[in-house]
């Protein structure tokens, strides 16, 4: 499948990688030029510098043609926005986004937005690790 | 009205300061502890330090009572979800977002923001009006109805001059409401208005006929 990932820090990054290697068509997005470093030297895929809240640039990256869109950037709702550009403007069927604020993470899943918070998981990981 | 304000720079304080001169009740969401400081000592303490995009903030502040929420923030992004946020958990009856990006207007009505004001098309056309040559300029949109006020300038060597409205071809769906001239006072047209130079038309019309609309005035 065609996969568009917004921002490529450590988990995007390491994302790309591991798709890209099952032989999927990536495509990472990042602000940052330097970002970029963090991509294994194998990846096949494209990485392109611009801002994913900006139509045009989701457009280069191929967001028209993507199966799936993923949201991990450091900002919470640049990860709201972009996931709701690519699901309700250009009707991305697999739309997923990073949402730290459990509190947001919630009140936009109940709107429809496949949104993941690392902040819950996390603290929930940690618990069960002591409580073991 | 209670009238939450997101955003504490400098279109929040001055937005705050006349929403408080016209007797709302209004309080400022603002990150900022410095911006917090000075806006509670210049207008009272009407300022929260907070982040207008978090539940816990909106719900200490008694978003759930308000009549009204408009985020003013620099970043788009911000005010998108201080709107949505607003409207989806506290039922907050209107939202209105500031845009920077121009481009952002049509997304953040797609996504049931209200009202989206685009600070930069605001200044863009203001800007462009100062140019003694621009033909035309856009004074109101009427949403709902999908209608715009515009003012077209005839200039000096224009083919119109001289010409009675009704000999114009107009585009359809478009209305001259009035003339203003240089010497006269300004007057409501009518079919056998002659057009003269440097007069400003004021008319109704629609994004899509303006350009039509322009160039019957103007006889381009």
């Amino acid at each position: 499948m065609k996969v568009v990932i917004m921002g490529c820090g450590r988990v995007g990054a390491q994302l790309a990688g591991l798709l890209d290697t099952d032989g999927h068509s990536v495509t990472v997005l990042d602000t940052d030029a330097y970002s970029f470093r963090r991509l294994p030297s194998t990846f096949s895929g494209t990485a392109l510098i611009g801002n994913g809240l900006n139509e045009e640039v989701l457009k280069k990256a191929g967001i028209e043609e993507a199966d799936a869109f993923v949201a991990v950037t450091q900002g919470d709702n640049r990860n709201v926005m972009a996931a709701q550009i690519a699901k309700h403007i250009f009707n991305v069927s697999k739309v997923v986004c990073r949402i730290y604020d459990p509190l947001r993470q919630e009140l936009y899943s109940m709107l429809g937005l496949e949104a993941i918070s690392p902040t819950t998981i996390f603290a929930q990981i940690l618990k069960e690790k002591l409580e073991s | 009205m209670y009238i939450i304000v997101v955003g504490g720079g400098r279109l929040g304080y001055y937005l705050t300061k006349a929403l408080l001169s016209e007797g709302h009740e209004v309080l400022i969401v603002e990150k900022n502890a410095t911006f917090c400081q000075i806006i509670n000592d210049e207008l009272g303490s009407v300022c929260i330090r907070g982040d207008g995009c978090e539940m816990a903030t909106l719900a200490e502040i008694g978003t759930a009572r308000a009549d009204m929420l408009i985020a003013v923030t620099g970043d788009d992004e911000d005010n998108l979800v201080a709107c949505q946020v607003a409207k989806h958990k506290f039922n907050v009856p209107r939202t209105t977002a500031r845009v920077r990006n121009p481009q952002n207007e049509t997304i953040f009505k797609k996504l049931g923001i209200d009202v989206t004001v685009s600070s930069t098309n605001i200044i863009l056309e203001n800007i462009k009006e100062e140019v003694p040559t621009h033909p035309l300029t856009h004074l109101l949109t009427i949403r709902d109805k999908g209608l715009e006020i515009v003012e077209v300038k005839i200039p000096p060597d224009s083919t119109t001059i001289g010409k009675p409205i009704k000999g114009l071809s107009l585009p359809k769906g478009s209305k001259l409401a009035l003339i203003c001239s240089k010497e006269r006072k300004p007057r409501v047209p009518t079919a056998s208005t002659i057009l003269k130079a440097e007069d400003r038309v004021i008319a109704v019309t629609t994004p899509e006929s303006e350009e039509a609309l322009r160039a019957a005035l103007r006889g381009e």
